[in-house]
């Protein structure tokens, strides 16, 4: 680990101008960054203690969401009863996620932007171009089984590992930021992670010194089924190979709300608006689930050691659709 | 006393205190829990300095050049080592010489090169991680064992034949001819491994975190080139083995060297990468099975041959074979193993070498000929088990694997199981049922241990032998307070000390009945001091809470001492017993197992093992061993594997969030039952090896309940859902 500044924030103004313009991190729960910072995979020079600042409420929105701070931790999201009534989804994949203890520093803020878990960009002896733009990507010939199906490049095909992130995205949530200059912003969580094409190193929207303050999740959906299917290699403690979460609403015997989002597959949560466009309004059918489960991976490749993940996918996706199907509504 | 008659006189067994076999809790659990023992890392040495092994980036080649100086520059940095005398890898088990020096000469990716020291660790580690060096890389790397052009070897004591297996094959009413494959593992022991090193004048002390001190004594004087009179080495508790700390290792030889330059304390400890990249690992094999059984299913002809790997150079190869040359019969018989040599982490011991991966295929291999037979194959199992060992001519020692089959298949409700693959499906789960025969070799290692009767009565047990977490503290002095009539209490057992004679170490399950027998004997030699103070015969006499009693009369053990203490050695060496019997421990492995129909993830849903292994000193010890290889056995059947780098062969989950170990919701409700048995060949205790038992064959019940379940016949391990996808709807 290389030596560094410490500095601890008191404001959100504060931590946004000592890192401003500097090679600087946040540090929130620390689960993350510490391994890479240990590993030297991430050197900065100053690391911002964000730890004290007031971004640890869950709160009710005007609008009938909920507006969930920055530092709250997963093992409180999960917990929370609101979310475990209106959004079990979210309640779902953060259970799904790490281990107790981790889940109990993680928050909101570090889970959204912890790091890809390839095992060449922990590895400082291997080239990649996430790590080291322009040394190459040892993962598109190498050891490939957690690795994207979809969204990926040539020069990157590492995947997001966050459960969280992919909930939140079939709930439609958006991502709370504070800019350098004092103002917020909000950005639609499938519009904040970047596709890697040719800077993989690039991975959202933030830019530097910019602090995430909070994530919004609009108003419940009525009478909604909600799914987070988790597969992975272990019953726990294991990152997705891939993941399906869902939240869906029948009325009338038709698909009256559509939200699907993958994870383990791709470089960010994944989501595909044409998917769940196919299924809004249709009445619910195997062929139907099929047909989407189809469109989703029509782009799909694989690259040896991952190619499982596209027959997986297809037949997780279409087990939870028919869930979603047997679970019903009004009709 | 050498191990050349069976002890028929069961001595224990006559003993009053009532301590042996008891499920008594482990005598220093309350320091592990209260976070009390102090393991290598965490000895309070004054003044030490810090080092870290720095890893070679590249496959194979030599070390030109090393910068020293932009890292001696850096903040805390004391020194950068480059000393010719630095280990390559750890030591081989029982090696009782140096491994292979020279870390200038890369051979695996990850290989120590050099050692950075510093007042601090972080400085050390940053220290490590910048040092540059040039070297000249070889492109001629070897990865894969399998490869067309692949080095391999076959040493000629590793081949065995009788009779005609190719022929018993073409007269075989039913056969089996499969290949199985099983990866490369890490033994993963929680405690990363970790050296201290001290010097006063010649004289070394080194805190550290091993397994047989007497061999890594010699190992260390001979790295450093001094005597082995020079060395002390210490590993009081020492957080898991499994082989990975059978041999010096590279860091206690660098912080020795460091220490000695420095003139100060240096602590080497391994990063949890390093752990896997530096340390043995299990080789990863391909096993070739034929079977040939006649219309009844019984064997005439079985070959076994394997490939595994290792570094050029080292003689340690996993013993594949082990247990098939003994566990079935068959006329006709093969067993080879092959070599080839790589250029990946030495290969080495790691839990239950041998038998581990290779009952686990043989057991999927009859498996496969049961249902080729279309017999159940618990009776295929039970149809086979050979009246002597099928290749020498001498009987077997205590063997109760009839027993534990029809024993474990009876708890287990073995009858409920369906023969056709499919047929259960509870919702989305497919759920089957599959079972394994367990063997294992067992060994008497020489072992020596001091035992003295205090004055005040009380019992001190000295011996340097180790308690890798596997219960030797509690058992040692369970049979010293047996014998001498005094509670748990009253004895102190003292281990993991070089000062202190000489044990056989912990490995090869060896360490109980070893180290156990030496203590037995010092206290025989106790009883017999005592009987002569009482002019009684040995058999006469009772031992119990402090007192003696001959007949019908009582002696208060103090006052009889009359403030005199009373000392006896005793040392166990293994004799003809371990020639003119066959030697080994058996069980049966039962599983249930569940899959999932949509995606192929399998979860365990109850186990059960059956073990027969000789005397059992602690129950729970004992079972919680067993328990620990049953769970060994979930992880091998479906998560754990070392991934190569296709490349340049490094492993790539170098952690334990990539590389799989089994956590607690992969592991049910497992079950343990443990017969009653006495081994008069194996050790005047009667007592076997068990740590390794409960791990050889689990792994294939599990998969052979995934067959049962899925129809999904799965030879490459381990059994991840990608390979169970194909078979599904
Ligand atoms: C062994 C292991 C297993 C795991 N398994 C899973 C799993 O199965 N599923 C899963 O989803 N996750 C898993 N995780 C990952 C875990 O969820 C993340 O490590 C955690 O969520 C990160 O949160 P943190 O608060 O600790 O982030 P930190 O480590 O503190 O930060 C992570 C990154 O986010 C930045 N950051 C943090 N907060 C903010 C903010 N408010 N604004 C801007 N930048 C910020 C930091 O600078 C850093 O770059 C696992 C982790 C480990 C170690
Ligand atoms: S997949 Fe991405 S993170 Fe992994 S090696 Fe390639 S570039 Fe690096």
């Amino acid at each position: 680990m290389k030596s560094f500044d410490y500095q601890r924030a008191e404001t959100v103004e504060q931590a946004t101008t000592v890192a401003a313009g500097k090679n600087a991190s946040f540090i929130a729960g620390g689960t993350n960054l510490l391994d890479l910072m240990k590993l030297e995979v991430l050197s900065p020079d100053v690391v911002v203690d964000i730890n004290r600042l007031d971004l640890n409420a869950i709160e009710q929105t005007d609008d009938g969401g909920l507006r969930i701070g920055a530092l709250v931790p997963n093992s409180k999201l999960a917990a929370d009863a609101r979310v475990r009534q209106h959004y079990a989804v979210l309640s779902r994949a953060l259970l799904s996620g790490a281990s107790g203890q981790l889940r109990n520093k993680a928050t909101t803020g570090g889970n959204l932007l912890q790091r890809t878990r390839c095992y060449y960009f922990y590895d400082t002896a291997s080239p990649c171009n996430k790590r080291s733009p322009g040394t190459g990507c040892s993962a598109l010939q190498g050891q490939n089984r957690l690795h994207a199906i979809i969204g990926a490049s040539e020069h990157c095909i590492a995947t997001h590992p966050s459960d969280m992130a992919v909930a939140m995205q079939a709930l439609r949530a958006t991502v709370e930021i504070e800019q350098t200059d004092g103002h917020r912003r909000q950005v639609p969580l499938q519009d904040f992670y970047c596709l890697p094409g040719t800077t993989p190193q690039r991975e959202n929207q933030l830019e530097s010194g910019e602090l995430i303050t909070a994530v919004h999740l609009p108003a419940p959906v009525e009478d909604s089924y909600q799914a987070y299917r988790k597969v992975r290699d272990r019953a726990s403690y294991a990152f997705a190979l891939t993941s399906v979460a869902a939240v869906t609403q029948i009325r009338s015997g038709t698909f009256s709300h559509v939200g699907l989002s993958f994870g383990g597959i791709a470089p960010r949560p994944w989501r595909d608006t044409e998917v769940e466009a196919m299924l809004l309004g249709q009445t619910p059918s195997r062929q139907l689930f099929e047909k989407a489960a189809d469109r989703l991976l029509e782009e799909a490749q694989g690259h040896g050691g991952n190619d499982f993940k596209i027959p997986l996918l297809k037949r997780t996706l279409v087990a939870v659709l028919s869930e979603a199907a047997n679970f019903g509504g009004d009709a | 006393m050498s191990m050349d008659e069976p002890d028929t006189r069961r001595r224990l067994d006559d003993m009053a205190q009532g301590l042996i076999g008891k499920p008594l809790d482990r005598t220093e659990g309350h320091l592990k829990v209260s976070g009390t023992a102090t393991y290598a890392h965490e000895w309070a040495v004054a003044d030490q300095a810090y080092g870290v092994l720095v890893r070679a980036p590249f496959a194979k080649g030599k070390i030109l050049s090393i910068d020293k100086a932009a890292v001696l520059a850096m903040d805390g940095v004391l020194a950068v080592i480059d000393d010719d005398r630095l280990l390559r890898n750890p030591a081989q088990g029982t090696a009782n010489e140096a491994p292979v020096q020279g870390a200038k000469d890369v051979v695996y990716l990850g290989q120590p090169i050099a050692l950075v020291v510093a007042e601090s660790f972080e400085g050390a580690r940053h220290g490590a991680q910048s040092l540059s060096i040039e070297y000249d890389a070889d492109e001629s790397v070897a990865i894969d064992p399998e490869a067309s052009d692949a080095q391999t070897e076959k040493p000629d004591e590793k081949q065995f034949s009788q009779g005609d297996v190719d022929q018993a094959m073409q007269e075989a009413a039913f056969t089996v001819d499969q290949v199985y494959r099983t990866p490369g593992h890490n033994s993963a022991a929680m405690e990363p491994h970790c050296a201290i090193a001290q010097w006063e004048e010649n004289q070394l002390t080194l805190y550290g975190s091993y397994q047989m001190l007497k061999y890594n004594r010699n190992e260390l004087a001979d790295s450093l080139g001094i005597d082995a009179e020079q060395v002390r080495i210490i590993s009081r508790y020492v957080g898991g083995g499994f082989g990975s700390k059978l041999g010096i290792a590279p860091e206690a030889v660098a912080a020795a060297i460091a220490a000695k330059e420095l003139q100060r304390a240096v602590c080497v400890t391994l990063s949890r990468q390093q752990v896997f990249e530096a340390v043995m690992r299990r080789s990863e094999t391909r096993q070739h099975f034929q079977l040939a059984a006649d219309k009844d299913g019984v064997l005439t002809g079985l070959s076994h041959v394997s490939l595994v790997s290792n570094l050029p150079d080292e003689t340690f190869a996993e013993p594949v074979g082990q247990a098939t040359h003994f566990i079935y019969g068959g006329e006709n018989r093969r067993i080879g193993l092959e070599v080839a040599r790589l250029n990946k982490t030495c290969a080495g011991s790691v839990r239950a070498p041998g038998e581990a991966v290779g009952v686990t295929a043989l057991e999927n291999a009859m498996d496969e000929l049961a249902e080729a037979a279309g017999i159940d194959p618990l009776e295929l199992r039970l149809l086979n088990i050979p009246e002597k060992d099928p290749e020498q001519d001498v009987s077997f020692s205590s063997r109760k694997f009839r027993q534990a089959l029809k024993q474990g298949a009876e708890a287990f409700g073995w009858e409920k199981r369906q023969p056709v693959p499919g047929q259960v499906r509870e919702g989305e789960w497919l759920i089957g049922m599959g079972m394994a025969s367990a063997a294992r070799v067992n060994v008497l290692m020489q072992s020596e241990a001091k035992v003295t009767l205090s004055a005040d009565g009380s019992v001190i047990v000295e011996t340097d032998m180790t308690d890798i977490g596997t219960g030797s503290y509690t058992i040692l002095t369970q049979i010293a307070g047996e014998m001498l009539g005094v509670p748990m209490n009253r004895v102190e057992t003292r281990l993991g000390d070089t000062d202190l004679p000489s044990a056989s170490g912990s490995g090869g399950s060896w360490g109980a009945s070893s180290s156990g027998s030496s203590v037995f004997l010092a206290c025989e030699d106790l009883r017999e001091q005592l009987c002569r103070k009482l002019d009684c015969q040995s058999a006469d006499l009772t031992l119990k809470d402090g007192q003696a009693i001959v007949r019908n009369r009582s002696h208060d053990l103090v006052e009889l001492l009359g403030g005199e203490s009373l000392q006896a050695v005793g040392i166990i060496e293994p004799g003809e017993t371990s020639e003119n019997v066959r030697q080994a421990t058996f069980g049966a492995h039962f599983a249930e197992v569940a899959v999932n129909a949509t995606t192929g993830e399998t979860r365990v849903q109850r186990m059960l093992g059956v073990f027969s292994a000789g005397r059992i000193l602690n129950e729970k010890t004992a079972r919680s061993q067993c328990y620990g290889g049953m769970i060994f056995g979930i992880g091998m059947a479906l998560t754990e594997e070392l991934l190569h780098d296709p490349r340049d062969g490094h492993i790539v989950n170098r952690d334990l969030g990539e590389y799989h170990v089994p956590v607690n919701l992969d592991v049910p409700q497992l079950d343990v039952i443990l017969l009653d048995e006495r081994d008069d060949h194996a050790s005047p205790i009667q007592a076997k090896g068990i740590g390794e038992l409960g791990i050889c064959g689990a792994a294939a019940a599990v998969v052979n309940a995934i067959y049962n379940a899925s129809g999904a016949r799965v030879r490459e391990y381990p059994a991840t859902l990608d390979k169970i996808l194909p078979y599904l709807d």
